[in-house]
This record gives structure tokens, C-alpha cells and sequence, in this order.
């Protein structure tokens, strides 16, 4: 059993209609991970994606930034409740870097440098859905936000644009990544609340 | 940044109903055996990541999924705790 | 479930909770709470605070620091008053505790709020009439944001290293390992440390640095929010 507490509200939640339910407004960018920030160097970082055939295609740091960019001006909602309006990104689109992929395959598994990994479809990575993201707020990104380079699908909670990004790999079926083995929703839609199992 | 086990002792109540941040765990990537006390929490909330202090691998998650509690301990081999 | 029987602040964004739980089982010195507020929609924040108060009383003492972009804390420090109910859990935790049939002398290092659960060590310490030695380092701002500061204020087994201001005197700034080195009781002893997580993992380094055996570390970082 719980009471209510006296005064108690939780933090802004107020009825902005930018804001998804549930969600409040920050100007800050709080910093969540499931593990420490792992230090990855330019030098050596690749980027992969993994077809059902075994295919490898890879891009190198100095590949990647040779790739048209666009700016991204979008709005960001994390499970844990916060949303940030209006953040600007400039990053490649996966559009791009999917152009000479081929695949029947309909999902994709995230990974990270550090191990971390979750889940999409690959309909939500494309036509202009989602970016490999280097810049944030016109400086580079910054390790603790996923530096290098995060992956960015501001359509969905926050937890799907893997910091760190190292690779996509193609997969037949939706299988869970880190969180999502654990609870945390399959698609995770932040306008359905898609939060938890 | 993360904090250390200490802080599961709540959590970890409601499924083992003893307290559990002086049980020891073994990782199972690297074999370390230590209180859960010590462990490393990264507590970016609704979801948990505890890490093993030696090796930094994942022991358990933990995530609490609206009115239901998910343990995962997919990294955590043995739990040892005084026989009460 | 407990209900708040009075409040009083101790620092300009800290507060000490007095809260009464009929049936509290009594706790050893260092354990926490958690604390668990529900808004009217059912939203709920659920957090961790350390006991000052340790014992068989049933009335518990909190000491909460205001996060300035917290959830929880601000509410504790600035709307909780005397009469609320609150929802807690506890006594939580059986490692990070101090009790009297520990013989080894105990050094004590708190960062900030972390004193919070280092007070409830002294307290009991003085209380137990234990002959092993104790005493307190304690790293904070400056004197005006000491918790407890006038019952540590009739100790002397206490040294302050504050970061931002103090008495003429005082060395300020950052604490480094030559003045941890300093300050401390020598290796054997029984060392607990909390406080921030980037000063418990500092101070907890420099300390194995001087010889201080690690097993004899026993360490708390707090997040608050």
C-alpha cells in the first residue's frame, strides 16, 4: 500500500504539448549509462554493418566525416523522464551509409563500445529517421553523451540512440537488447509511453 | 558516475527478503568474489547496471517496470550469504 | 511508514528530519533508509538517505543536502514539514556499519553529506563507552555548510579540510593525499568513507597509496537526486 505524499508532484510535469506523457522539460543534459565511458580514439574507430550474409561494410572515422552531413534539429525523450526540446545535432544519415547495404532482413541490433547493445527496426533507421551523430550543439560531441559518435532515432526513447555506436548488425528477428531483455519496451515510442513490458 | 551496492539493500530486500549487500558474489567473467556492498552501480534509473569493482562486467541488472521488479543475474555465478 | 515530528536546517541547503516509526526494529549505526514519495497520479521517486540516529529509538534522524536539480531532495528540504507522513523502508544495509564490538581503531572521512552516516558512528561510538580510538576527517565547502556543526563543534578528535573557505588558520582547497596522510590513523586501522563518488574513489585510492589495507576500506558514495 502507498499513501500519497503531502505536496508532492514529481518534477514538472506539466501539459506542454511538445512533451510526451510522463515526461518534464530540462535545459540540462543529464548523462545515464549502464557502465563508465568508454575511450574511444578516432584513430582506430570503425563503424560496421552486418548483413545476414556475412557482409561487412565499414567505414573509418576519416571515411565517415567525408560523407554528406546534415543538421538535425529535434527533440529527445529519455525513459527516465526527461525531454529536451529543440537540440541540434549534425551528424550523417543512415540512409547514407545504408545505400550499398543489401539485406531482406526487417531488424537491427546496436552496438556499442563498452558492450552496451538495443534493439530496432530497421523502418525506424530509415528515410530520414536517423543519424550517425558526431556534433552537438555546433562542438563535438562529448564522450559522456556518446562521443565520437552516438547513434540518434530521436523518435524513439532515448535509450535506442546507442552512445558509442560501433556497428549495426542486420537480424531476422527483434531480439532484445540490453535493456529490453530486462524490462524495458521492445519499440519504446515515447508518445505511446512505451517504457516497460 | 556510479555509485556502489550499498544502495541495493532496498531493492534486493523485496525479492530475497534478507539483506543481500553483504552476500558475496562471484563474476562470472572474472571470477572476483566480493560483498555486493562493493559493487559498482550505475543507476541511471528505471534501470540498474551493477558491475563487478574488479573487471567493471556486468553482474546483474536490475529494473523496476512499472508495479513488477526484474532481476537479471546473468553475470553472477554464486551468491554466498551467512546462514541466518 | 513514518510520520515527521519536526525539522530544522543545518546548513543553507541542508536539513535535519525527525521522523517517528512506532515499530522500528532500532538500527546499527551507518545503515539508510529508503525513502519512497508518490505523487497523486501514482508517479513515485524512490531514493536512499543514511541515518544519523542509530539504536533502539524509535524517532530516526535524516539529514538531507538539497540537489539543486534533484526530485527528491528538494521536496524533503523545503516542503516536508512536521505532521507529513512519509513512506519509508528500513534499517537497509549491513556493511557500511559501525558497532561497538569492533575494537580497531576507526578512521571516519566524509565528503560533504556523507558525514551523515559517520555522525551516526561517533554518536553511537560515544555512547558505547568503546575505549578504540575514533575520529573524523571531514572534506567540506566551507564552515557554514558543516552538518551537526555544533555537537561536532564539542569534539576535538576532528579535523575540517575545507575546499572553498574557512578560518585564517586552515588550509583551503581540494583535499590531496599528503594532507589525507596527514590527518589519518595509521594503517591496521578500520577506515569508513563517504561522500561523492569522485572523492570516495580519490580518497580510497590515496589511502591503499599509503598502505592502508583495502579490506579494512569500507566505502559509501551517494548520488542523492
Amino acid at each position: 500500500m502507498s499513501i500519497f505524499t503531502r505536496g508532492f508532484s514529481g518534477r514538472g510535469r506539466d501539459n506542454n504539448p511538445a512533451l510526451p506523457p510522463g515526461q518534464y522539460l530540462t535545459e540540462d543534459f543529464p548523462v545515464l549509462s549502464a557502465g563508465p565511458t568508454p575511450n574511444v580514439d578516432t584513430d582506430t574507430w570503425e563503424f560496421t554493418i552486418t548483413t545476414e550474409t556475412g557482409k561487412v561494410h565499414r567505414w573509418n572515422w576519416e571515411q565517415l566525416m567525408a560523407l554528406p552531413t546534415e543538421d538535425i534539429h529535434t527533440d529527445i525523450h529519455c525513459v527516465t523522464r526527461w525531454s529536451k526540446l529543440g537540440t541540434t545535432w549534425r551528424g550523417v544519415s543512415l540512409d547514407t551509409l545504408f545505400a550499398d547495404v543489401e539485406t531482406e532482413y526487417d531488424y537491427v541490433m546496436e552496438h556499442s563500445y563498452g558492450g552496451y547493445t538495443t534493439n530496432a527496426p530497421y523502418e525506424d533507421l530509415r528515410d530520414g529517421k536517423a543519424w550517425i551523430a558526431h556534433t552537438f550543439e555546433g562542438e563535438p560531441l562529448d564522450p559522456e553523451h556518446g562521443g565520437p559518435a552516438r547513434l540518434l532515432v530521436p523518435h524513439l526513447y532515448f535509450w535506442k540512440s546507442a552512445k558509442w555506436i560501433r556497428g549495426l548488425t542486420m537480424m531476422a528477428e527483434d531480439d532484445p537488447g540490453f535493456w529490453e531483455q530486462n524490462g524495458y519496451h521492445i519499440y519504446g515510442d515515447p508518445w505511446q509511453e512505451q517504457r516497460y513490458w | 558516475m556510479h555509485l556502489d551496492g550499498n544502495v541495493l539493500a532496498g531493492p534486493l530486500l523485496e525479492l530475497f527478503r534478507e539483506d543481500m549487500t553483504t552476500a558475496t558474489a562471484r563474476c562470472a567473467s572474472c571470477g572476483d568474489v566480493s560483498v555486493l556492498a562493493t559493487a559498482m552501480v550505475y543507476d541511471a534509473a528505471p534501470g540498474w547496471c551493477v558491475r563487478c569493482h574488479v573487471c567493471g562486467d556486468v553482474l546483474l541488472t536490475f529494473v523496476r517496470a512499472g508495479d513488477r521488479l526484474r532481476i537479471d543475474l546473468r553475470g553472477v555465478t554464486a551468491l554466498e550469504l551467512p546462514a541466518g | 511508514m513514518g510520520t515527521v515530528a519536526s525539522t530544522s536546517a543545518e546548513t543553507p541547503s541542508g536539513r535535519s528530519i525527525w521522523i517517528d516509526v512506532p515499530d522500528w526494529a532500532g538500527n546499527i549505526a551507518g545503515q539508510h533508509v529508503d525513502v519512497r514519495l508518490t505523487a497523486p497520479d501514482g508517479y513515485q521517486a524512490t531514493r536512499s538517505y543514511s541515518l544519523a540516529s542509530s539504536g533502539p529509538s524509535p524517532r530516526l534522524q535524516l539529514a538531507v543536502d538539497k540537489l539543486p536539480d534533484g526530485e527528491v531532495s528538494p521536496y524533503l528540504v523545503d516542503d516536508l514539514r512536521a505532521g507529513d507522513m512519509l513512506e519509508l523502508r528500513g534499517p537497509l544495509g549491513g556493511w557500511f556499519v559501525w558497532s561497538p564490538s569492533v575494537e580497531q581503531p576507526v578512521q571516519l572521512i566524509a565528503g560533504g553529506s556523507g558525514v551523515v552516516p559517520l555522525v551516526a558512528m561517533i554518536r553511537a561510538h560515544a555512547a558505547s563507552g568503546s575505549t578504540a580510538p575514533m575520529q573524523l576527517l571531514y572534506s567540506v565547502r566551507t564552515p557554514d555548510d558543516r552538518f551537526f556543526a555544533d555537537e561536532l563543534e564539542k569534539l576535538d578528535n576532528i579535523t575540517y579540510a575545507y575546499t572553498r573557505s574557512g578560518p585564517p588558520d586552515a588550509t583551503i582547497g581540494r583535499l590531496t593525499k599528503e594532507r589525507l596522510a596527514a590527518a589519518v590513523l595509521p594503517v591496521g586501522s578500520a577506515v569508513f568513507v563517504c561522500g561523492p563518488t569522485g572523492f570516495v574513489e580519490a580518497v580510497a585510492s590515496w589511502l591503499v597509496d599509503l598502505g592502508h589495507d583495502a579490506s579494512l576500506i569500507k566505502t559509501e558514495r551517494f548520488g542523492g537526486a
